[in-house]
């Protein structure tokens, strides 16, 4: 994002006085240019000017050869010899350009350079090396490292030249001093990607007085009006768009003007390299230079070919299919028919040479080199999409790209190519062209009709008409009307933007201030149910119940892969095409969603245990999510247009199921009460009871229904695994993970487990108050009943024909014993029940004791359970 | 002495003062009941002397029987008195012999904890439901259309690139802009739920929608590619920028105190217009109270209320959304979204069930 210099930003709106970085980034934000940071400077001195009083090469056994110099840093820095006179310090310096007589940039010891380069006197080839001549690189000014700088090459004028005295402070001189701010741009707001769109915006926040560069540049510029149609001008331009994307020419403005008889020896003046590496630019040439300076400046990205490469006319055209093109980044890339190119016409053949991709990147043909005299400017307008998607598919986000993107002036290009000329002029002795080419298809913009009350409607802001009117006068809006509290404004040309009245209400509001907005709390009339919906609040309850239960609930992230299905053996053909695939995973091994939230949440498990934590009861609540390989294909569909029914249809048609699950896995101790001496391991009753207390708390009377052993799914113990109803609904499994589970996964034997779906679950409960039966005050009965059971027959199928046949009279029934043994014989285990009877309406007597006993022992023999004695 | 039926007025007294003797010296219940017998029992010299009574001339028994009831006050009285301070005593030694350490630490089950997360949410719920309004929520995985070009993100608007999306992959299609693509992606703003839910509830509208949203972020110490907004959303005639700012308020004080407020900044999302950055003022902030980034909000853009077919003329509305895992780390002082994530049970166990 762009920086914003101090020293620049003057050029435009007139800053205070001693106006601080971090004052500047207030003042701002305030009207939305975020920041995002202040860069300090990396660098402390001492740093300052050298004069090379002598430079003796001595070449070294290694081939190299360095300078032994002495230079003259000014007599506060200067050296001291035997008789206490100031002489120049002796320096060892091994840049190839070092030479006697040159203005160098010398950090002295004390000084520390980006990198924590700290500067000491060093013994070195033989010398003692009393400060350095620094590079720009090693000063973070840029990346040339060729050789030290020579102030010469630097940009002064032969009178600021000869002022450097050496111990001048080169901080100061290079800026190395200044701190910088960096601001964030909204990708509304593309004409703050300049500092004439800063400066506006520093005045709107302050009042200070801004002048816009342009109208001075455009005075300057050439008048073509009147200009007769067929007069020769610098190039011939033609633009041809036989692909235009959404009906918006790629083109609609292409302004070409040349610079003559350039000095390609010329050197970018230094205040520009400055503020360019400032801006986090390399300082390249002055063409280029003064292209970026200008793009930076105005707005407007700029191209420069070398116009005796280039043949006419140019030709503004779509690629075809086929064409390729070496951008100037070296990279290669196929091009689409949506590519906007510019192209000339080399030996007649019109627009066969590709010269670049419009507004993006530049080809590696026509460019300007150091030997380039004579100079094309290129000033166009580009449409937005047609740029914006040529960057997307080549992954060349360019700060032309940028720009383009987010809209440029498109009043702007005659200006720019005036400053881009003038400095070229100024620094490169060129001569600028009075017969550009301007092919010109930009339209006047639609004035956008504005009831003054939107503002009170929209932001709750009571502004006077004549405010408003001047507030978008002043945002360069050119507004007509207002006698009836209507306007007609018309947007300017920087402001893409704007095209709606809600635009104009946040112009207005951001410019009064958004503080000025009064407080007001609205009434919530809704229609329909209000508070928590019954599942929203079943899911609290099923979170709180597991806590109170003694889990720790957790989150984990959705994404499976591979590695997961393994684990929790799971047949990774069967599971993918049916589970939802990313993309652009962050995690290539991880590309699918879960299915489940057991794999996703045996990771939180495996994380806790590998960390030393024990005894590891977690659960989690979350989104499972399931393909359907038959979906059929999302439609897309325009926003701002409200979809048929049918289209509404379709998009809902092609999205997975994404029930809400909860599961849950135990590991390690269920209880462990220390002293007091309780000390038991999980196992599959501990995942059950969770079940049970979720059943409980919901109302939902969940029932679990055993497999045989080769019906359970794998990653369950085919022994210790049940199904989990509600009604004849599966919702889910509960039991111990299989030990190869366990295995994979470095879990503790026995390691219980369950998964609902709760959206499955929820839909099960109808939601009606309980209905409370009458409490008997006659006193109640209790025996215990004790059963020869086949092996074959459940405790829960025992005690529903139990329950069944006592009916009404049964108060409570609980099992208290079980065990197997070779009393009981092959095939029998024992199920001891402890169940009290009640009568509502009398004492239980003797009678209806022998009565209700009978009947329980049929039910019970229909089982083949016998009553032990 | 059994047919000694003779009243010796002298000898019972001294009996009976010999008995009062020893139970002041008892020093157990046993012991006590011990002396009862001797003194005061079937044998004792003191019922074999009011047995005697009978036998004393008339004028004698008189004299006699208050002697005898006397001295049966004064040994019940003295019996009486011992029994309860031997028993007290007593008392106090069992009480003594049970007493505990207190301080001992008991914990038979292991302490549950819900994670802070999904709490915070469950405390936002609250407090719009409180207002009256509605919860909501949309699916995770969604549609471009929802989470792009009904809010008025376009096919080719550089917001819809800068949002770091995860597409999925899916039968496939053309996209807006011709890419090909399932028009599917992991939803990166609640917001996505806003034109759901203008279509399926109708206007006026106040709901709040807090959800799971998902950026191709790397996991660091303040980002995480899974992580939870609420967006809230108003849609109805007459609502400005005022409610807005009003509600905002209000939902800072219920999450960070009475001292907290909101502000707000320009700025811009394709789906709001006027746009603002929700900057929160905090007043238990590390290094003293002050603003931060809390979220985006602004006026329903009316492209927005198009896509729900609603007439901008007539309805307007205002939207925001927050940070859920921000608002932890600004309440809670959580200094790396790791803890947030990662599921360590030590981090969950410091919140138990609640605040």
């Amino acid at each position: 994002m762009p920086m914003v210099d101090i020293d620049w930003l003057k050029e435009h709106v007139e800053v205070p006085q001693g106006l601080t970085y971090e004052q500047l980034a207030k003042d701002l934000v305030k009207v939305g240019l975020e920041e995002e940071q202040i860069h300090a400077s990396q660098v402390t001195g001492p740093i300052v000017v050298g004069y090379v009083v002598d430079a003796t090469p001595e070449p070294q056994k290694n081939g190299k050869t360095i300078n032994w110099c002495h230079v003259d840093v000014g007599d506060k820095y200067n050296a001291v010899d035997e008789n206490g006179n100031k002489v120049p310090r002796g320096i060892v310096c091994g840049a190839p350009n070092m030479a006697a007589g040159e203005k160098v940039v010398v950090t002295l010891p004390g000084a520390v350079l980006p990198g924590d380069f700290r500067i000491e006197p060093r013994k070195t080839y033989g010398h003692m090396s009393d400060g350095m001549c620094a590079s720009e690189r090693e000063l973070g000014l840029g990346d040339n490292h060729d050789g030290i700088i020579l102030l010469r090459n630097y940009g002064f004028t032969p009178d600021e030249y000869e002022a450097l005295k050496p111990g001048d402070d080169a901080m100061h001189l290079l800026h190395l001093d200044q701190p910088i701010l960096e601001i964030n741009i909204t990708p509304d707001r593309g004409y703050t990607l300049s500092y004439r769109g800063v400066a506006r915006e520093y005045h709107h926040s302050t009042g200070a007085k801004f002048t816009d560069p342009v109208a001075e540049l455009n005075r300057k510029a050439p008048d073509l009006t009147g200009v007769a149609a067929g007069t020769p001008s610098d190039i011939e331009v033609s633009i041809e768009d036989d692909n235009p994307i959404h009906g918006v020419p790629g083109c609609d403005r292409y302004y070409a003007r040349a610079v003559h008889n350039f000095d390609p020896s010329s050197h970018t003046p230094n205040w520009m390299r400055r503020r360019l590496i400032r801006a986090g630019m390399r300082s390249i040439s002055l063409a280029v230079d003064v292209t970026n300076y200008v793009m930076l400046d105005l707005g407007q990205p700029m191209h420069a070919y070398d116009l005796d490469k280039i043949e006419g006319p140019i030709v503004v055209r779509r690629a075809k299919a086929g064409e390729k093109l070496t951008t100037l980044d070296g990279k290669d890339h196929d091009l689409s028919p949506e590519d906007l190119l510019i192209t000339d016409s080399p030996n007649g053949k019109h627009g066969s040479r590709i010269l670049g991709i419009a507004g993006v990147m530049g080809g590696l043909y026509g460019e300007v080199t150091a030997e380039t005299k004579n100079v094309l400017l290129e000033s166009a307008h580009f449409d937005q999409v047609t740029i914006a998607r040529s960057a997307r598919r080549h992954k060349i986000p360019s700060e032309a790209s940028k720009r383009f993107e987010r809209g440029v002036d498109f009043a702007l290009q005659p200006a720019a190519a005036q400053m881009a000329a003038e400095l070229m002029t100024k620094y490169g002795n060129g001569e600028p062209s009075e017969h550009p080419t301007d092919v010109n298809n930009t339209h006047h913009r639609r004035p956008i009709h504005f009831k003054a009350d939107e503002v009170r409607r929209v932001a709750g802001l009571d502004i006077q008409v004549n405010n408003i009117s001047d507030i978008l006068t002043d945002i360069g809006c050119t507004v007509a009307g207002g006698g009836n509290g209507e306007f007609s404004v018309t947007p300017p040309t920087w402001r893409p933007d704007l095209n709606e009245p809600c635009d104009l209400v946040e112009e207005v509001a951001r410019l009064v201030g958004y503080d000025q907005i009064p407080t007001t709390v609205p009434p919530a009339p809704v229609s329909g149910a209000v508070g928590l919906t019954p599942d929203q609040r079943h899911r609290r309850e099923v979170a709180n119940e597991l806590a109170e239960y003694g889990m720790v609930e957790t989150l984990s992230y959705p994404f499976v892969g591979d590695a997961d299905y393994k684990a929790f053996s799971y047949d990774a053909d069967a599971v993918k095409p049916v589970s939802v695939e990313i993309a652009n995973p962050l995690a290539g091994d991880r590309p699918f969603l879960r299915r489940e939230v057991l794999p996703t949440l045996a990771h939180t498990v495996q994380r806790n245990l590998r960390r030393g934590i024990e005894n590891v009861s977690l659960y989690e609540i979350g989104h499972v999510y399931l393909w359907d390989p038959n979906a059929p294909a999302i439609p897309a569909l325009p926003g701002g247009v409200k979809p048929t029914e049918a289209q509404l249809k379709a998009l809902d048609a092609g999205l997975p199921d994404q029930p809400l699950h909860v599961a849950g896995i135990l590991a390690g101790k269920a209880e462990e009460s220390g002293w007091l001496g309780v000390h038991r391991d999980v196992d599959w009753s501990d995942a059950v009871e969770a079940v049970q207390r979720i059943s409980d708390r919901l109302g939902a009377h969940l029932t679990l229904s055993q497999p045989a052993a080769a019906d359970v799914p794998t990653q369950w113990h085919p022994g210790r695994a049940a199904e989990v109803l509600a009604g004849d609904t599966v919702v889910g499994m509960v039991g111990e993970l299989h030990p190869h589970v366990n295995e994979a996964l470095e879990f503790p034997a026995h390691t219980a487990a369950f998964e609902l779906n709760l959206t499955a679950l929820f839909a099960t409960l109808d939601g009606k108050p309980v209905q409370a039966k009458p409490i008997s005050t006659f006193p109640p009965v209790k025996q215990d009943l004790a059963f020869t059971v086949p092996d074959t027959v459940s405790a829960a199928q025992l005690e529903a024909a139990i329950r069944k046949a006592a009916g009404d009279q049964l108060e409570s029934i609980q099992l208290f014993d079980v065990f197997t043994g070779d009393q009981l014989g092959e095939g029998k285990k024992s199920l001891a029940f402890s169940v009290v009877f009640r009568s509502a309406d009398k004492t239980f007597d003797s009678q209806d004791s022998v009565t209700v006993r009978k009947a329980v022992t049929d039910a019970a023999a229909e089982l083949g359970a016998q009553l032990r004695a | 002495m059994a047919q000694s039926a003779v009243f010796d007025a002298q000898a019972v007294t001294a009996a009976v003062n010999e008995g009062i003797g020893k139970i002041e010296k008892a020093s157990s219940s046993e012991e006590l009941k011990a002396i009862k017998t001797q003194y005061a029992g079937a044998e004792s010299a003191m019922t074999q002397a009011s047995k005697a009574i009978g036998s004393l001339p008339a004028d004698q028994k008189k004299e006699a029987g208050k002697l005898m009831g006397k001295l049966r006050a004064d040994f019940g009285r003295a019996f009486g008195a011992k029994q309860q301070q031997i028993k007290a005593e007593e008392e106090q030694r069992a009480l003594a012999a049970e007493t505990v350490d207190m301080t001992l630490p008991i914990r038979r089950k292991p302490l549950g904890a819900r994670h802070p997360l999904p709490r915070l949410m469950e405390d936002v719920e609250d407090f719009f439901i409180s207002m009256g309004w509605q919860i909501s929520a949309g699916p995770e995985v969604e549609t471009e259309w929802y989470d792009f070009d009904a809010l008025n993100f376009g096919p080719d608007h550089p917001a819809r690139q800068m949002q770091d999306t995860f597409y999925v992959k899916g039968n496939q299609a053309k996209d807006a802009a011709g890419f090909v693509g399932s028009n599917m992606v992991l939803r990166t703003q609640t917001s996505s739920d806003q034109v759901r839910a203008l279509l399926t509830r109708g206007v006026p509208l106040y709901i709040a929608s807090p959800g799971r949203v998902f950026r191709t972020d790397e996991l660091d110490a303040t980002h995480t590619p899974v992580f939870h907004q609420c967006e809230a959303l108003a849609v109805d005639k007459h609502l400005t920028m005022a409610d807005l700012k009003g509600v905002l308020d209000k939902l800072a004080v219920a999450m960070f105190g009475p001292e907290a407020k909101t502000r707000l900044r320009p700025s811009y999302f394709p789906f709001t217009e006027p746009s603002a950055e929700l900057d929160l003022w905090f007043p238990d902030k590390k290094g003293g109270a002050g603003w931060l980034e809390w979220g985006g909000c602004g006026m329903v853009n009316p492209n927005v209320l198009k896509s729900a077919g609603l007439d901008p003329e007539v309805y307007t509305g205002f939207a925001f959304g927050v940070g859920m895992e921000r608002t932890l780390l600004l309440r809670h002082d959580i200094n790396d979204m790791h803890d947030l994530v990662e599921g360590d049970v030590r981090f969950s166990e410091q919140f138990v069930m609640g605040e």
